[in-house]
């Protein structure tokens, strides 16, 4: 029994830790990481390390391949965008359909040199990493003078990418957001209490009956605070809506279907999985295609975000995703990670960035406390690897 | 009677919930040869690994004994200072180094700061002599053959001063004659006085070099047999190693019916991939029959292998020339995946590096070349999926307390059969096994061919390339020699004998170009 809550804590370590850091920060801030509007910062300020990290995660399932150059495409696509939108005028519709397809042709063309022309991942997005950010940068000094051009007056996109769903007065309890928490909170019970019976039914081992009611009530308490935070905040921020959209139908794709199972095994043993009949080509292919339309997304998030097109959108978002993944337990080598475990890793890089923020901790002792928790966390995968396997 | 060189006392190792070596003596005399047998994971490895330290003192009980002290190793370089040196199985070398860098790896001759190359490629010059190389050792090793490798390791071993030798598996990766040359090589090292441990699976060998035999089974030394006492026969080992007397190595066949030819190959060549003018397979013409088993025998290197994977969806060779039929229709087969829907199906020799994905469990690497077969429109269905494994896990016997452990925790003759799951579970008509039996004990050896006999009684048909003479006579109804990329015989397996496939072997070569 004793080794089994051991077991359970190991899984979970990242978890507790991320809780850890979440009351060490509401402690040194002196309760002002725990208003509601910080949980509503941590998730505009990070949802697109959620969303790059997600295609960041696919490919670095492939075999610890990486793709450098998302930041920079962020800034161009927004630059694209800006143009598009403010200056040219075609309205968001349009605007959104081109910079989806530039993203199409741009993955294609990269999933193409990668996996048909054998061009190692980190050679060719270092290439994008250079070239787009200059393009970018161009792009915006050609269409205005101050070198960003504005959106604000773009108010479908915004309404689409930012600002909040069926909102209301901050301080307000907004009843939506409470309702879409309680269902939320049904549906992660009858979901968690239904596959513990099928398991049992089939004969499978399952969790234990307190095991399940446990992870029942901690998730729905940690879903009903972030509800009801939210709902004091003035209502869903439409990002989130996004962000959940994509973990839930990466989390189906990776665990469920055929071709997030061949994401894997290429990551464990390309060859064995090529001589079983499987285009490997065509997973490389897709997962940086994949990752292509992401950071199209991602541009849509944040120069809504920032209202704005500019020419440091974008920095080190790379870094940021590749962070999340590894803090969240992918493996830098390929074949091992899950979206849930890339969820945590994600949010705790955004709790330490909103929490020394707060604390009014400066910019480059933050950038050497991340360092060193992307360091701790690998460390501690491997020490907590290699115990499991000597045993 | 030597005096005793090296003696290991009541030796107990425990890994958490198991006793890999139990109470274990094991006694070498100076000067011999002694080779260490039994099944996988009998406690071979774990007993050498003891004696030289890569388990450090205090790790586990009992002593070790070497030139009369009581030594306390806790890593390599304190046995190896001795004179211990353990080849392990795996080659070790560095392949983008030259043969010198890599016999002084570790023990670089020189100051303290910089390296002396004179005197590297000197020493390197004088080892690679006494183990018969002639390259010189300024060569990289990425250019010799695998068997040249294996003395390279050896001539490593000595450059350390080496007294007391041991060989982990030395011939698993090496062909008939380089084997030989490797046997013969430890024979004369034991004339200038040298002791050697040897640890191998090819009994035959054992016959051949060893002056004792002690045999290990389930983490005890079951007994020490004197191959000058007694004449030791291969069968008095086995019976020893698997604690029972195996009447027949080779389960019969009987009631099955050799049907009409399902496979043809015809003028079938195949170029190197990289060397675009080198012919690897060269004028291949063979076929296959229901319900039989056809044997390919023939060295590493041969071309076997190149043979098989050029067969199966193009998977190896730049230019493939000549046709092949199945049931009667001239087909064309482009990728694995053509292949394996034209009903083929390839079971590759080296199962670690390109047959099992080793991070995943059973159950995924079972149903891994048809997820077709456990899937409904690119979803799987885990429930399925699991029920797969299940059922050929209990088909095979294949020990696991579940399948979903991971495949790489699994003993390799256990792998060799979630390998033939895998494949079997893609409903082939045609199997072709590369080497089924490779570093593989004489238990999991049997029900692999008895694996092979359910095979082609359901009127599948097996093609079994092997390079164990024994096994291949033994197994096929029919049998091919191969020999420099060339078919150079064919015989009906009641007509072969070791005897006549080696004639054909030897002539094929002689009468070839400078061989």
């Amino acid at each position: 029994m004793a080794s089994k809550t051991v077991n359970v804590l190991k899984k979970n370590a990242m978890l507790i830790v991320l809780v850890l850091v979440y009351i060490f920060f509401t402690i040194m801030t002196g309760g002002s990481m725990f208003q509601a509007m910080n949980f509503n910062a941590l998730i505009t300020q990070n949802a697109y390390v959620f969303i790059l990290a997600t295609g960041m995660l696919m490919c670095m399932l492939t075999g610890g391949n990486i793709d450098l150059s998302c930041g920079s495409f962020v800034c161009f696509l927004g630059a694209v965008g800006g143009v598009l939108m403010t200056v040219k005028q075609f309205g968001a519709g349009v605007s959104i359909g081109i910079m989806l397809l530039i993203g199409v042709i741009y993955g294609c063309v990269l999933g193409f040199l990668i996996a048909y022309v054998n061009i190692p991942p980190w050679i060719a997005t270092l290439a994008g990493y250079l070239a787009f950010r200059g393009l970018g940068t161009a792009i915006l000094s050609a269409n205005s003078t101050t070198g960003s051009i504005s959106l604000s007056n773009e108010e479908t996109y915004l309404a689409l990418f930012s600002g909040k769903l069926f909102s209301t007065p901050v301080g307000q309890l907004n009843l939506i957001c409470l309702i879409v928490g309680i269902v939320a909170s049904v549906l992660l019970v009858v979901l968690v209490f239904s596959t513990r019976a099928r398991k049992l039914k089939k004969g499978y081992e399952a969790d234990s009956l307190m095991a399940v009611i446990l992870k029942s009530v901690l998730g729905v308490a940690a879903i009903m605070l972030f509800a009801y935070k939210l709902a004091l905040s003035g209502g869903i921020p439409t990002v989130l809506v996004w962000v959940v959209a994509i973990v839930l139908l990466y989390s189906f794709i990776t665990s469920k279907t055929t071709t997030g199972r061949y994401f894997y095994t290429i990551g464990d043993n390309a060859e064995a999985t090529r001589l079983s009949g499987i285009d490997t080509r065509k997973i490389m292919f897709l997962a940086y295609l994949n990752m292509a339309v992401l950071t199209a997304v991602t541009t849509f998030i944040v120069s809504a975000r920032f209202q704005a097109a500019n020419s440091t959108a974008g920095t080190y978002f790379e870094m940021d995703a590749i962070a999340a993944c590894v803090v969240g337990g992918v493996s830098a080598y390929g074949g091992s990670g899950k979206i849930t475990g890339m969820v945590v890793g994600a949010t705790l890089i955004g709790v330490i960035n909103l929490g020394m923020s707060l604390m009014g901790v400066n910019a480059d002792w933050q950038k050497i406390v991340k360092g060193l928790v992307l360091l701790g966390a690998v460390v501690f995968d491997i020490l907590a690897a290699k115990k499991s396997t000597t045993k | 009677m030597g005096k005793v060189i090296l003696e290991m006392k009541n030796i107990t190792k425990t890994f958490p919930g198991v006793k890999a070596l139990d109470n274990v003596n094991f006694q070498v005399e100076e000067g011999e040869i002694h080779a260490l047998v039994g099944e996988n994971g009998a406690g071979k490895s774990t007993l050498m690994n003891v004696l030289s330290g890569i388990y450090p003192h205090g790790t586990y009980e009992g002593d070790i004994i070497y030139n009369g002290e009581v030594c306390q190793f806790q890593k390599i370089k304190d046995s190896e200072k001795k004179g211990i040196v353990i080849i392990h199985q795996e080659l070790a070398l560095v392949p983008q180094m030259t043969i010198g860098e890599n016999m002084f790896l570790g023990n670089e001759r020189g100051t303290k700061n910089a390296i002396n190359w004179n005197e590297t490629y000197g020493e390197a010059d004088k080892y690679l002599k006494m183990v018969g190389l002639s390259e010189s050792s300024r060569v990289l090793v990425k250019d010799i053959g695998t068997g040249k490798q294996q003395l390279v390791e050896i001539a490593k071993a000595l450059a350390k001063n080496a007294k007391l030798l041991i060989l982990d598996e030395p011939t698993s990766s090496l062909n008939e004659t380089d084997s030989r040359a490797l046997l013969d090589l430890m024979l004369s090292f034991k004339k200038q006085g040298m002791t050697m441990i040897i640890i191998t699976h090819k009994l035959n060998e054992v016959v051949y070099v060893a002056d004792k035999i002690t045999v290990v089974r389930d983490g005890s030394t079951v007994e020490t047999l004197d191959c000058h006492e007694n004449e030791v026969s291969e069968e008095r080992i086995i019976k020893g190693m698997v604690g029972r007397e195996i009447t027949d190595r080779f389960p019969k066949r009987s009631g099955v019916e050799i049907g009409e030819v399902n496979m043809e190959v015809k003028d079938w060549t195949v170029f190197h991939p990289i060397y675009a003018e080198r012919k690897v397979v060269d004028n291949v013409n063979f076929n296959v029959r229901k319900g039989e088993v056809v044997g390919i025998y023939g060295l590493m290197g041969a071309g076997r292998t190149e043979l098989a994977m050029s067969i199966f969806g193009k998977s190896y060779g730049s230019t493939i020339t000549g046709t092949m039929q199945l049931n009667g229709q001239t087909v064309n087969l482009k990728s694995p995946r053509e292949a394996i829907d034209a009903k083929l199906a390839y079971v590759t020799e080296d199962r670690k590096g390109n047959g099992l994905v080793l991070g995943k469990s059973i159950r995924v690497n079972t149903s891994l070349a048809n997820m077709k077969g456990v899937s409904q429109r690119g979803v799987i269905d885990t429930d399925q999926e699991y029920n797969v494994a299940v059922e050929y896990k209990n088909k095979l016997k294949t020990k696991t307390p579940t399948v979903e452990q991971s495949v790489g925790n699994l003993s390799g003759g256990n792998q060799q059969k979630v390998l033939l799951a895998k494949w079997m579970f893609t409903n082939p008509d045609i199997l072709i096994l590369d080497e089924p039996t490779r570093g593989i004990d004489v238990g999991a050896k049997y029900e692999i061919y008895c694996i092979i006999n359910d095979l082609v009684a359901e009127g599948k048909s097996v093609v079994m390339i092997s390079s164990e003479l024994p096994e291949v006579i033994g197994m096929s109804d029919r049998i091919y020699i191969m020999n420099e990329g060339k078919f150079v015989g064919e015989m009906k397996a009641s007509e072969a004998t070791q005897e006549n496939i080696m004639a054909c072997i030897i002539q094929s070569t002689g009468g070839g170009d400078a061989a």
